[in-house]
């Protein structure tokens, strides 16, 4: 798999990422090198094996566990605190309707 | 005697015996990471909250309380998030971010008495191998201050070296809890994966993070680990099961004061030595290093094995697939919004979240952001991202099976000890390779720890990595423990 200028501007987009133009170039020989490590994978035999995604998994049953569905006490003053823009106790983004 | 290098089992003794006070403790802490300013291991110190933790612990030490951790001054690795202290992930993104919680780890840690000194530089997001990738420089190792830490918990490692603190906290996805403490000369443990809450850890690779303790002795983390751990109805990968809620700290007591033969105090032990950690690539060095130590075990009566882990070369890739693809969806929550960097000019909502996050993120997490992304998108999810999550199963099932003929995997924890700053950081793919003998056991959620077994011609730690099976800690830190009795890499500094 090799990364052209094209390739990275079109996937740094999908990501909501602005890559300078000047740097797409090495941002795309680093993702061809890394996806020359990461190709190795395609010759592997997987044929039946399930993906796993909780490693203990492997071992047992797992059931991931929810909590209770009730608020938690939420410090809003300090959550509010870290946005740079809020109003009237609200998290401000720029106008999206005119 | 100065309190620098003591462990804490003997400044708990100090405290216990009123030599110190928690508040002296912090006091000394705080001089000793001003004084060594220049290691670049601490991104927030605030004396005023240290000390009010202090004056707190020594109110409990007045009460009659006592307690192992009572009054041991620790530090954070900046991806813990704290009430007070900033938390930066050592990232531009978060540079003034403070939270309004306490991680799990911290919460817990502070009640059981231990006092923070702050927060501890680190790779952003956790994400590099060096601690050259924070957006505040990289820290020096304490060993040689022109050379890297490891990482992603270098500033936690490069603490303890130094002697600024006895023990901090990190965090490990694919080996940054193992490799910086290898190459620092100290002690640490990955524990099981879903042992430790997860809650209040800025996230990386949630189905890999997992935070544990870094300290001088296998005693000292066995002290932390058993403080940390716990169920944790917040964290849904928090295990609740009767070994994950099961005493470390009893089963690790029970497990060293157990009567054992001279020179037979590994009798019972079979321990196994994976061909493919000592193949090529591996430093002659290290390779020597790691085999006098293993041999340390065999002169106390263990087994040694032979066994194979066949698939270790293909944990890399495997790896940076999906800690990538899940980073990259962990990272989409920073948008400029809610918390994190907002960039100053933009036309809408849409080049104002790009904007922010192009100017927050640093290169190498970029370059994950947009690895995951590519994984994960349509066309190659299948491909990728589930074929990795296959070899991951393959991987785990290797382990299981090496678990059949031995208790304990034993072998290196890096092909090399530390490199000088710089030599690496502009070969991604040779930065990745790195990590080869501690991404399987990250993939496998088993337990991992490094303990130092060495030095090299320049002076510099070598780790050995002990491996256990799933829920093993006490017995992997009794072992260690029993080791460093035997030996003396603890105090080679």
């Amino acid at each position: 798999m090799s990364f052209d200028p094209a390739a990275i501007t079109q996937l740094a987009k999908l990501a909501c990422l602005n890559l300078p133009p000047d740097s797409l170039s090495q941002m795309g020989d680093d993702m061809s090198a890394i996806f020359g490590l990461i190709d190795t994978l395609q010759a592997v035999d997987t044929k039946g094996v399930a993906p796993l995604a909780h490693p203990l998994a492997t071992i047992e049953e797992l059931t991931l566990t929810c909590r209770a569905d009730v608020a938690m006490a939420t410090d809003i003053v300090g959550s509010l605190a870290n946005a740079s823009e809020t109003e009237n106790g609200l998290f401000l983004v720029p106008r999206v309707i005119e | 005697m100065s309190n620098a290098f003591l462990t804490i089992v003997q400044l708990a003794e100090r405290v216990r015996t009123k030599q110190v006070s928690a508040t002296e403790l912090a006091k000394d802490g705080l001089a000793k990471a001003n004084a060594s300013a220049d290691l670049n291991v601490f991104l927030h110190v605030d004396a005023d909250l240290t000390l009010a933790e202090a004056k707190a612990a020594d109110a409990r030490i007045a009460a009659g309380e006592t307690s192992a951790l009572l009054g041991i001054p620790i530090a954070h690795k900046d991806i813990f998030v704290t009430r007070g202290w900033r938390t930066t992930a050592g990232s531009k993104m978060l540079a003034n971010y403070v939270s309004p919680f306490d991680a799990t780890v911290v919460e817990k840690l502070k009640l059981a008495g231990a006092v923070s000194l702050g927060k501890l530089n680190c790779d952003e997001f956790a994400m590099g191998s060096s601690n050259e990738n924070s957006a505040f420089g990289a820290v020096k190792n304490p060993y040689d201050v022109s050379r890297i830490p490891g990482g992603s918990s270098g500033g936690s490692a490069a603490a303890v070296a130094a002697g600024i603190v006895p023990a901090t906290t990190g965090t490990d996805t694919g080996g940054s809890l193992r490799q910086p403490a290898a190459m620092c000369g100290i002690t640490a443990i990955k524990p099981t994966y879903g042992r430790v809450s997860r809650y209040g850890m800025v996230a990386f690779a949630s189905s890999l993070d997992q935070a544990g303790p870094m300290a001088h002795t296998a005693h000292d983390c066995a002290l932390l680990l058993d403080a940390m751990a716990g169920f944790d109805e917040r964290d849904s990968t928090s295990l609740n099961s009767e070994k994950a809620k099961a005493s470390i700290l009893r089963a690790f007591s029970d497990n060293i004061s157990s009567k054992r033969p001279p020179n037979g105090e590994f009798a019972h032990l079979r321990i196994g030595v994976p061909m493919e950690f000592f193949a090529d690539g591996l430093n002659n060095e290290v390779a020597c290093a790691v085999n006098a130590a293993i041999d340390t075990f065999k002169k106390g009566g263990a087994t040694l094995v032979d066994i194979s882990l066949p698939r270790t070369a293909l944990s890399i890739p495997a790896y940076y697939v999906i800690a990538p693809a899940e980073a990259s969806s962990n990272l989409s929550r920073f948008d400029g919004v809610r918390y994190g960097h907002r960039a100053a000019e933009y036309t809408d909502l849409n080049s104002m979240i790009s904007n922010s996050r192009s100017e927050g993120f640093g290169h190498e997490v970029k370059r994950r952001i947009l690895t995951g992304a590519y994984v994960l998108s349509h066309g190659y999810f299948d491909a990728y991202y589930l074929q990795a999550q296959r070899v991951r199963r393959l991987i785990a099932q290797d382990f299981q099976a090496a678990f059949q003929q031995c208790d304990l995997i034993m072998g290196p924890v890096a092909p090399t000890t530390a490199w000088k700053i710089g030599e690496k950081s502009t070969d991604p793919t040779a930065m990745y390779l790195e990590d080869i003998f501690t991404l399987g056991v990250s993939l496998a959620g088993l337990p991992g720890m490094s303990v130092p077994c060495g030095l090299d011609k320049n002076n510099l730690p070598i780790g050995l990595q002990i491996i256990g099976n799933y829920f093993d800690e006490a017995r992997m830190l009794s072992e260690a423990h029993r080791f460093q009795q035997l030996t003396d890499w603890l105090n080679s500094k």
